[in-house]
């Protein structure tokens, strides 16, 4: 297998070195109280992007046949789908009930 | 050469093709890794529905250490690093490497283990049981339930490091540890979804 063919050893520290990085900000964010009025999509979009990186480059998704992207991907939009609308589900029903 | 085509070479001289010249194991572990994200997703979801609705405490503010659950967080990170480490180092032959990074990623593991049988055990002994609140039985489940994923790839990966020292782990088998590798990321990017829901955004 060519070290061409996908992602080097000098890309796995790299990236490992950004999700590190991240995470420092995760907590550094969390923290920081200037932060707090956004800190839900803050989190949320760091989260994704080390989420995003560890499939991509470390399960090699970037790299392998995209029909493995499709069998991951799609449970994965259904598993959000489902967290999503359990969460207006359920919080649309208090709503609701409590009028506010 | 994309990496497809490489894998998909050799799918096909193992005798491990589908139709579509895909290795059928790994195709197979795909879509399981895709069911486990319906899996992990409902015990979120009812984390989520049900946060901040406990009646009685400990509440999540008061016992969540988030500096001790960020070296959780790096450990693990780390150990996805190593997995891929040893990856490559078996694809390419170099078995001394493959075997050394095989086993810090699986001491990896154990230190993440360790460090969460800590937590459980402060968190009893704060008065935080799985039937205290809504809190501690969602936070238990979901959280024990990584833990568990964590435990089996520990045990996976402890067995391949044995494979391997007895010799009967080579470049032949590398996709038996890329597959390996497959579950331990996932796991790793469970606990990065974790991390910022449970214990970032309380």
């Amino acid at each position: 297998m060519s070290e061409q063919s996908h992602a080097t050893t000098g890309t796995y520290l790299r990236i490992a070195g950004v999700l590190v990085i991240i995470t420092f900000i995760e907590v550094g964010v969390f923290y920081v109280p200037v932060f707090q009025a956004a800190l839900v999509p803050i989190l949320l979009v760091l989260s994704a992007v080390k989420f995003t990186l560890v499939v991509m480059f470390y399960m090699h998704l970037k790299f392998d046949n995209r029909f493995f992207a499709f069998l991951f991907g799609g449970p994965l939009l259904l598993g959000l789908a489902v967290v999503v609308s359990l969460l207006f589900i359920f919080y649309g029903t208090v709503r609701l009930r409590t009028g506010s | 050469m994309r990496y497809d085509t490489d894998t998909h070479a050799a799918a096909v001289a193992h005798g491990h093709a589908t139709f579509m010249g895909l290795d059928n194991r790994k195709m197979a572990f795909w879509a399981f890794i895709g069911s486990e994200c319906l899996l992990f997703g409902s015990l979120i979801s009812t984390y989520l529905v049900y946060k901040g609705r406990s009646l009685v405490g400990p509440y999540p503010h008061e016992i969540l250490n988030i500096p001790f659950t960020s070296f959780s967080t790096f450990d693990l990170l780390m150990s996805s690093l190593a997995m891929v480490l040893a990856l490559a180092a078996v694809q390419r032959g170099d078995m001394k490497q493959g075997k050394l990074w095989l086993l810090v990623t699986a001491l990896l593991g154990l230190v993440f283990l360790g460090g969460q049988f800590w937590e459980f055990s402060h968190f009893v002994h704060e008065g935080l049981g799985l039937t205290t609140n809504l809190f501690g039985s969602t936070f238990f489940v979901l959280t024990g339930t990584h833990g568990a994923h964590v435990t089996v790839g520990v045990i996976w990966l402890l067995t391949l490091w044995i494979q391997a020292l007895r010799g009967k782990l080579g470049p032949a088998n590398a996709m038996t540890v890329e597959i390996t590798g497959l579950y331990w990321h996932f796991v790793d990017v469970v606990w990065i979804v974790i991390f910022t829901v449970v214990y970032l955004i309380q």
